[in-house]
């Protein structure tokens, strides 16, 4: 039976050249057809013309994919990969078993649209984290386990404003909106510190909108559009009314879902027009610093890092000059390149929770890559692939710092400052 | 069925596909051409396709050996039904003898990995096809692939030194060696550009070239494609040979400009692209010589690449160029004539009749120095009778180059897609001698079947028959 929903105008682009194959992470690891972008792309075409059902196999094939969208950058008729496999992802449904489906339909709808819940949630885990609790997760069967022990330790203090507008230090050059994001403030908020104070030493007012929310890019990813467009509606609304010159993301993740909103949105007559406003006021806080051009003194970093490519920055907004501009600019900061740094480190939202085999040999071949710099810090400006990182570092106990890049240059300001 | 079981044990489950949902995949390689396998195996050792030929082939089975699955004329395409043999797992590149200039590799090994592994030490691999980036170095031995730079270096043969070939009793055999030259026939070049109907190639000893002092190229823009031809000409009457002469027309600039642009001027007829490489004396020379043989003919431009980045910037829009035609429209049938070059201004403009005539757009890149042309006729399969016009107006233009004193093919082989114009440029007696020369080395013709040689293929029900197509298939 023909799907007509899985149609998709972006399929007609693929000539099935090839030239993705190489590039996959998945296909890399599988040498199997349908574990690469054309295989992908091929089986929602014969499952859009009724070829084949989109049975439980075909969704593994789709759900092996990390959306990591290298394919995207390889691909050169300019076919959307990332376009194809969520419209496939939308008719399959979350990922998995009935259980892990209803986890993660629970996460998208009730979790993720609502911050305060997060934010107890995370207040919850944290006391349980230093509880002592911890020794009875050996009970736990095997899966939660291992999703427990990927859980980083929840900091002391989330990441909370003292105020909703932080004005530039020195000349005013922009008026920007920051998303704090979900996970961002709990788990990174002296990176969202840094990333503000980045900014206003850059001479930006920055303001930070209480009504904002998650971004969704998890629900998007997974096949979740309902909770997502109307999570995607409220930073609209949110982030247009602020008045502002650009709207500034450090999750690579975050940004590309936000610039796509225009897509997400194209069928609400609603919508449409202003998402994709909103959709061209979006920059990574890389790419709009290095378009600006920093400003203020920078102290002396004395050392050598490597850098990875996060796969929403580099392949989902084309993003990879400005980040190392940004590094080449602090004095004492030597950057020396990894192999295939824009090859994804298995992170990919929630796929190492998903797929924790796939996810753990990308993540040794990362890890070899690292050592092979001989670099005793990567700069990954994404949570997710700092997770990822961190958690190879502790495996391998090769003592690498996994550092965003805002921390680095926040590092570097106040070192200036400290020695005029 | 038996023989899936015997192949599990052999490869392991996970190695042998046959879920709907899994070889529908495998039904299709570059080319439009398309027909389901029943099995795909992906052996992982020399031993494993060994064994799994003998159980195979044992079971009266046939085989359809398969690379990356970017070849273009439908040769990895199971139209005679039978197992894929896919060679992705075997990927390695098992020696660099630099002081040799040679290199073992695998036949999964991709085309680009040979020469990324040796760039350090200041060496290359030469065949470079269009998509060497995912094609493997066994896909190219099968169809023996050419590509931009083989127009100074030669083509896929003359860099195979040696072949590992698994036959058709699963038995492995060395044809050739480490030397330029080994007693007896050269069975090595009898299996190269065999297409996959001789047996499977499990392992190729390859000549590595040491990389020149200097390498420069420049972009000629034109107004008129007859000008650009005629460059072609004047630059090999010259002397000169270029390490690479490419055109580009004003479509294919349009579909590269529109999927990942490169900044190639979408007003110009067509653009050509040349390079030269060797001593830095003379790469300035030459170039200059190019540059001024360019504006003789009419150049409205020539942009000489500054930069190591510049002359990657416009290889990429060269080398994306087949795959950026998806931006115009849903398919395209690549032609891959050979004429002359001489004669290419002529060619060229029959080439635009026959698209008037038959009512197709045609996209050109190809390899103009070695006249080897490649008319992409532009359309959509779902249109009903487009695709017979397509394969008309494809037949048109090989006849053509036939009746200019070429060939069919220059680098994409025969495959399904021209089996039935070999007797074009073939008698009887030529076929049958090519018959006999396969039967020696596989008497009952089991691998690749219904592949180069103008007969139906032997089994394999057909879904959908469009006319005009081979039976057995359906595009």
């Amino acid at each position: 039976m023909a799907l007509p929903i899985l149609q998709i105008p972006e399929l007609d682009q693929c000539v099935h050249c090839g030239l993705c194959l190489t590039q996959c992470p998945t296909y890399r690891v599988t040498h199997l057809e349908t574990e690469s972008p054309r295989g992908r792309i091929h089986l929602v075409r014969a499952a859009g013309e009724g070829r084949i059902a989109p049975t439980e196999r075909f969704a593994e094939h789709l759900y092996l994919c990390l959306m990591c969208r290298a394919c995207e950058t390889a691909c050169p008729s300019g076919v959307k990969y990332g376009r194809i496999a969520e419209a496939a992802r939308e008719v399959l449904g979350p990922p998995g078993g009935r259980f892990s489906r209803a986890v993660a339909g629970l996460a998208f709808t009730q979790m993720f649209p609502r911050l305060g819940r997060m934010r107890l949630l995370f207040t919850m885990l944290r006391a349980y984290q230093r509880s002592g609790l911890r020794v009875l997760a050996r009970l736990l069967p095997k899966r939660l386990r291992e999703m427990e022990a990927l859980l980083p330790p929840v900091p002391d203090r989330f990441f909370a404003p003292e105020s909703a507008l932080l004005p530039a230090l020195g000349p005013r050059r922009a008026r920007v909106a920051f998303l704090s994001g979900c996970v961002m403030p709990l788990l990174f908020g002296e990176i969202n510190e840094a990333t503000v104070r980045v900014l206003r030493r850059n001479g930006c007012d920055v303001l930070i909108p209480k009504d904002q929310g998650c971004c969704a890019a998890l629900n998007v990813h997974n096949g979740e559009t309902v909770a997502a467009k109307a999570m995607a509606r409220r930073n609209i609304d949110t982030f247009l009314s602020a008045g502002v010159d650009a709207v500034i993301v450090n999750a690579a993740g975050c940004g590309a879902t936000m610039k796509e909103y225009g897509h997400l949105l194209a069928a609400d007559p609603q919508y449409a027009e202003k998402a994709s406003r909103f959709s061209s006021l979006v920059r990574d806080a890389s790419e709009f610093l290095a378009g600006l051009g920093l400003v203020g003194g920078l102290g002396r970093l004395e050392m050598t890092v490597t850098y990875q490519d996060p796969c929403h920055l580099a392949h989902g907004q084309k993003v990879r000059a400005q980040p190392r501009q940004l590094l080449a600019a602090v004095p004492g900061v030597t950057l020396v390149e990894m192999d295939a740094s824009d090859r994804c480190c298995g992170s990919a939202g929630i796929y190492n929770i998903t797929h924790p085999e796939m996810s753990q040999t990308l993540l040794e071949e990362k890890m070899a890559a690292i050592a092979r710099t001989k670099a005793p810090a990567v700069v990954a400006p994404n949570p997710g692939c700092m997770l990822q990182l961190r958690s190879g570092v502790q495996r391998t106990g090769n003592g690498v710092t996994v550092y965003h890049l805002m921390d680095l240059l926040d590092r570097a300001y106040q070192l200036g400052e400290a020695r005029p | 069925m038996e023989l899936i079981g015997l192949l599990r044990r052999i490869v392991g489950h996970h190695h042998v596909l046959v879920a709907p949902e899994d070889v529908i995949v495998y039904e299709q390689d570059g080319s439009i051409l398309q027909a389901i396998p029943e099995v795909v195996v992906l052996p992982g050792s020399v031993e494993e396709v060994g064994q799994v030929v003998r159980a195979t082939r044992g079971a009266g089975v046939a085989i359809v050996p398969r690379g990356s699955g970017t070849g273009l004329a439908g040769g990895a395409v199971p139209a005679g039904g039978g197992v894929i043999v896919s060679l992705a797992r075997l990927n390695h590149l098992l020696e660099v003898d630099l002081r040799g200039r040679t290199a073992i590799v695998e036949p999964g090994v991709i085309n680009l990995e040979v020469t990324k592994g040796v760039a350090p030490h200041g060496y290359f691999y030469a065949p470079d096809p269009s998509s060497q980036a995912a094609c493997s170095v066994g896909g190219n031995l099968a169809n023996n692939s050419g590509g931009p730079h083989t127009l100074a270096y030669g083509v896929t043969t003359n860099h195979a030194l040696g072949v590992e070939v698994v036959l058709h009793d699963g038995n492995p055999l060395w044809l050739g060696g480490r030397v330029p030259d080994t007693p007896g026939y050269d069975l090595c070049g009898v299996f190269v550009g065999s297409e996959g109907t001789l047996g499977v190639v499990v392992q190729g000893i390859v000549r590595l070239m040491r990389a020149r002092e200097s390498v420069r190229t420049l972009l000629a823009v034109f107004n008129r494609m007859d000008d650009a031809t005629r460059v072609v000409v004047d630059v090999t009457g010259a002397g000169i040979v270029p390490a690479a002469l490419e055109m580009m027309d004003q479509t294919t600039i349009e579909a590269v400009e529109r999927g990942a642009p490169v900044g190639f001027p979408r007003d110009a007829e067509a653009v050509l692209l040349a390079e030269v490489e060797g001593v830095r004396e003379y790469t300035e020379r030459a170039l200059r010589e190019i540059e001024d043989i360019c504006r003789r003919a009419g150049a409205r431009e020539v942009r000489v690449a500054q930069s190591e980045q510049e002359r990657a910037a416009l290889w990429k829009g060269r080398k994306g160029a087949f795959g950026a035609l998806g931006t115009l429209a849903p398919n395209y049938y690549v032609m891959d004539g050979v004429v002359p070059r001489s004669r290419l201004p002529e060619t060229m403009r029959k080439v635009a009749e026959i698209g008037r005539a038959f009512g197709v757009r045609i996209a050109n890149v190809f390899h103009a120095g070695d006249g080897n042309l490649h008319p992409n006729i532009l359309f959509d399969m779902r249109t009903p009778g487009e695709l017979d016009r397509v394969i008309e107006a494809g037949a048109a233009i090989l006849k053509a180059c036939v009746e200019a004193g070429g060939s069919l093919t220059g680098e994409h082989g025969i495959g399904l897609e021209k089996k039935a114009y070999m007797s074009w440029v073939f008698t009887e007696a030529d076929l049958d001698a090519m018959a006999r020369v396969r039967r020696a080395f596989d008497p009952t013709a089991g691998f690749n079947p219904g592949k180069v040689f103008p007969s139906p293929p032997a089994c394999g029900e057909p879904r959908r028959v469009p006319a005009k197509i081979p039976a057995g298939l359906w595009v």
